[in-house]
């Protein structure tokens, strides 16, 4: 049994800690903003990304297939094939959540990456580990749109996009996304294979296709992986 | 544009909501969760490539190279995510203005 003040500085303890992953994210935000409105989404489109999809990689692949010359349905595809982990996020966090109604609406719409982790990084008691997902779903929330804003405006007063790197920008940013998930073997493999199946059918599929076509190496891995641990 | 970026949030944001509407045993299955998992390495290791090399349907080398490796030094070195893009732009920008590369 912990006591009352033990428990107040651990929750202080949580708080911190969102803030700090929210302020983390509110970086990833910037260079979002400003990549998205390179690419030829205005300010206003780019806000509605962050305000209404709010999961990162999804936004930075949606922006990353039209900067490449992909096509609007690739965009949209790319973009809910990457946003599909989330629902297996939900899947683990619907139990010590217990959210309904309105609560339950807007909970979805926290649920990613670093939510799902803190509230799973604070299992108990449960009170904590709601608290963990709340807060720091509400943080990433606003300074992810704030950081979208900043950089969505600093592009749009600069223009040139090549001028700063900020085609280099964007293989950087996905680059980002994809390290802390390269953990083991068969992670780098489906890393270097799905690279490779892009590279090579870049020159034959319109652009967009090749990182669609790259899913399948996902699907591949997954069958392989499955039959070598007999499920 | 407008319908693709409300087509897109939408579908995302019905992702999220499925895992909390749905049975958990719809979506409890090994083989969904293994899926799960590798689906973002492989896209966005694809992303990376084509970002990286892919002008058009033609492959190049250029600046971009330079800068993507460079944010793979930044990375091993365990710097924070806004030095990792900064670096790569500074890297890519620099070697054009130079004359170094395209």
């Amino acid at each position: 049994m912990t006591s009352p003040s033990a428990a107040a500085s651990h929750r202080r303890q949580i708080h911190a800690k969102a803030i700090s992953i929210g302020v983390a994210t509110g970086a990833y935000a910037l260079s979002f903003g400003a990549i998205s409105v390179s690419t030829g989404l205005d300010v206003w489109q780019t806000q509605a990304m962050s305000l209404l999809m709010f999961t990162g990689a999804s936004q930075f692949a949606f922006v990353g297939i039209l900067g490449a010359g992909g096509g609007l349905l690739a965009a949209v595809l790319t973009a809910w094939l990457l946003g599909a982990r989330n629902s297996m996020y939900a899947v683990s966090l619907a139990p010590r959540l217990d959210l309904r109604g309105l609560r339950r609406l807007l909970g979805a719409q926290g649920t990613i990456d670093e939510s799902t982790a803190m509230a799973l990084a604070h299992p108990e008691p449960v009170e904590d580990s709601r608290y963990a997902f709340w807060t720091t779903a509400a943080w990433i929330y606003l300074l992810w749109n704030i950081g979208t804003l900043i950089g969505a405006l600093g592009a749009a007063a600069i223009g040139d996009p090549s001028v700063l790197g900020l085609d280099a920008v964007t293989a950087a940013a996905l680059l980002a996304l994809l390290w802390p998930r390269l953990v083991g073997r068969s992670m780098w493999a489906t890393a270097l294979a799905a690279a490779g199946v892009a590279v090579a059918l870049t020159p034959v599929l319109r652009p967009g296709l090749p990182v669609l076509a790259a899913a399948l190496v996902a699907v591949i891995a997954s069958t392989l992986l499955g039959r070598r641990r007999g499920f | 544009m407008w319908l693709a970026v409300l087509a897109g949030s939408l579908g995302c944001y019905l992702e999220k909501l499925l895992g909390y509407v749905l049975p958990p045993a719809v979506l409890a299955h090994d083989g969904v969760r293994r899926i799960s998992g590798l689906m973002p390495v492989a896209l966005l290791a694809a992303l990376v490539a084509v970002q990286t090399f892919a002008t058009g349907s033609s492959l190049t080398i250029d600046a971009r190279a330079a800068g993507l490796a460079a944010a793979v030094v930044a990375l091993i070195l365990r710097a924070p995510f806004l030095v990792v893009v900064i670096v790569a732009g500074v890297t890519a920008a620099g070697l054009r203005a130079l004359g170094m590369a395209a």
